[in-house]
């Protein structure tokens, strides 16, 4: 598998959000966790940059969207994983590029 | 000691850094003091008043319930900007619904949270004497 990006900031904070999609490429996985989990959320400009980055693979990890209260806002086609599902993906992928 | 109105910022998501639980724990301690308080909460601060958090799973204290006994504390004025909201694809109905009891009114339940544009609170924001943001 691809490169796993993780992503915990906001993406209405800063800019590591779009930063990670510019460098996410085809067959690759982005994590979103901590602050990041906010990018996971419908009805947002971030939902609509999920749907167009078609080739990457998106996941939210479920204890941080949890936290936030915001399971029911989840975006559709994002894979929610739980901490033993984080440590599979950072397994399975090639390596692991963590944006701060 | 004059009464001074105090207005606390809040413009960050909790949990991902301390601000949020820090802004709390002054409003708290400042409640003490009987001054003229009130809450704002613009981008991502918006985040600190969503219904349904839940911890358990990431380690962190819940700090959500304590916004709801605010209005004890008479901290019942919660100004939440309306494009702020908008631009996270959140409503009202996603925030807890915090109220308060009016002495004056044989203790009626109100609203402490008011919806507000962002030119309307940039306004309540230049009444005031003191502002502090986190």
């Amino acid at each position: 598998m691809g490169l796993l990006h993780t992503v915990n900031k906001s993406p209405f904070e800063s800019n590591t959000f779009d930063t990670c999609l510019g460098y996410a490429k085809d067959g690759s996985t982005v994590l979103l966790i901590e602050d990041g989990v906010y990018a996971a959320t419908t009805g947002n400009s971030a939902a609509d940059k999920i749907k167009n980055a078609s080739g990457v693979t998106f996941a939210v990890l479920g204890p941080d969207l949890q936290a936030r209260g915001l399971e029911g806002k989840l975006a559709d086609g994002i894979k929610v994983v739980d901490y033993e599902g984080f440590v599979n993906l950072a397994a399975e992928c090639d390596s692991v590029q963590a944006w701060l | 000691m004059a009464v001074k109105k105090f207005m606390y910022v809040n413009r960050k998501a909790p949990y991902g850094t301390v601000y949020a639980l820090e802004s709390l724990e002054v409003v708290l301690i400042g409640a003490a003091f009987d001054q003229d308080v009130s809450l704002a909460f613009i981008g991502d601060g918006v985040y600190e008043l969503t219904k349904g958090q839940n911890t358990d799973a990431i380690g962190q204290k819940n700090f959500s319930p304590v916004y709801s006994a605010l209005g004890d504390y008479d901290v019942n004025k919660i100004y939440v900007e309306k494009e702020s909201l908008e631009e996270r694809g959140l409503t009202l109905d996603d925030l807890q619904h915090l109220v308060w009891e009016d002495e004056d009114e044989d203790w009626a339940e109100k609203d402490s949270i008011r919806l507000v544009s962002r030119a309307d609170l940039a306004d309540v924001m230049a009444e005031q004497d003191i502002c502090l943001s986190f």
